[in-house]
């Protein structure tokens, strides 16, 4: 599906463009497009650096497990297939409460470091798992409490009430979090009739040094 | 109820920051060494990224500038507007999972034009609160392990983008309008 749109969007982008007679503006924009590609990824590198580094002392201090331990059972229902008290769990909670609080630049390097983690769990690298994709749900709905940009930009133009926004915000944002959650749940339960759980060759990718349990394909199921 | 939000907002990240590495010197973690050792793999993540990212923006600025983007919300507009949707924050739909800066620049100007507290204002700035940046967040993310077949979440993610949409749009007219 992604090559489809991403060819799509050049082809139909193409085809616009030469008969708008706006040939100049496409390879303008292909190297502008190219250039903040490379602007946002170095952006990232501060925050990722940074974050990475906290996140390091808060797993070798077992903070991780711990938070996994006492708010897992709370997210565990989605992500079924991640082995209770895995570290996973609690960057995935971090990632949660970051986005929650409206703190964008530290849920993006939480949500990569649970990516990762979740890699660790995954027997074919290049095919994202059941897990990963509820993860990326959780994080394109984004659940907010604080549209904090949205409110500086609203007092910025004089509004009586900036903070507004806050409730009807939260009313379309948990509306569209509950409903990636029923989408990701029925896709899941579709891709699993459609093509059964490989057995166990899974079971040997888990980090023993992490402490994880081992998978079993019993663990596969929605 | 907002105040004490913001203000958990503006006290959780220094308390993080404070609270785990003094957290994790009780525990006799080495916290300095610790955090040079995670803050190690940022740069090699970031780096990573950029492939992915280069690819899905060339094609969504080529996209826009083209004139696509516009041709395409010109068509979707008039399709909703019977339903008593202010006709300006329709465009919002399709650009909100596309780019995060481009939907952003679109809301600042509606609010500038229209007045942060018309309903214009208020719904488009609902909309622009309410999801992410749908490609953008599956780019990085998956970018950042390697992951090429996403699977159906793109799928799940436009479908919340959509069903996010419609909500704000109904909030905002059931409360504002």
């Amino acid at each position: 599906m992604i090559n489809g749109i991403w060819l799509s969007m050049i082809v139909i982008g193409f085809l616009f463009a030469a008969v708008n007679g706006r040939m100049d503006e496409f390879t303008a924009a292909v190297f502008d497009g190219a250039k903040s590609g490379v602007t946002v990824s170095f952006g990232l590198i501060s925050v990722l650096v940074f974050w990475l580094g906290i996140m390091r002392i808060a797993e070798d201090a077992g903070l991780l497990k711990k938070i996994a331990k006492v708010l897992g059972p709370v997210v565990s229902f989605l992500f079924p297939d991640v082995p209770k008290g895995h570290p996973a769990i609690g960057y995935i909670l971090s990632n949660m409460s970051a986005n929650l609080l409206g703190l964008g630049n530290a849920a993006t390097p939480m949500g990569i470091k649970a990516m990762q983690e979740l890699q660790t769990l995954n027997p074919d690298k290049e095919t994202a798992t059941p897990a990963m994709c509820t993860l990326l749900a959780l994080n394109t709905a984004s659940i907010t409490l604080i549209p904090a940009t949205l409110i500086a930009i609203r007092l910025n133009y004089g509004s009586a009430d900036p903070a507004g926004i806050v409730g009807t915000t939260l009313a379309a944002t948990a509306v569209a979090t509950l409903a990636a959650i029923a989408a990701d749940r029925l896709f899941r339960r579709l891709s699993l009739l459609r093509k059964p759980p490989k057995p166990p060759a899974a079971s040997r990718t888990v980090e023993a040094s992490r402490g994880g349990k081992p998978l079993n394909s019993s663990s596969l199921k929605g | 109820m907002y105040q004490l939000i913001s203000l958990i907002s503006a006290w959780a990240i220094p308390v993080m920051i404070t609270f785990i590495p003094l957290y994790a010197f009780t525990r006799k973690v080495p916290v300095y060494e610790s955090f040079v050792e995670g803050a190690k793999d940022g740069f090699g993540t970031a780096i990573a990224i950029i492939p992915h990212l280069v690819g899905m923006l060339v094609a969504i600025s080529v996209f826009r500038a083209s004139g696509a983007l516009d041709y395409l919300m010109g068509f979707i507009a008039p399709a909703l507007q019977g339903l008593g949707v202010p006709a300006e924050v329709l465009p919002l739909g399709l650009l909100r999972p596309l780019t995060g800066t481009g939907s952003l620049a679109y809301t600042t100007d509606l609010i500038r034009v229209h007045g942060p507290d018309s309903l214009i204002g208020m719904i488009a700035s609902t909309i622009q609160g309410s999801t992410d940046t749908t490609l953008y967040v599956l780019t990085v993310y998956f970018g950042a392990v390697g992951i090429r077949n996403g699977r159906y979440a793109l799928k799940v993610g436009l479908f919340s983008d959509v069903v996010g949409f419609v909500a704000a749009i109904a909030v905002c007219l059931l409360v504002f309008g």
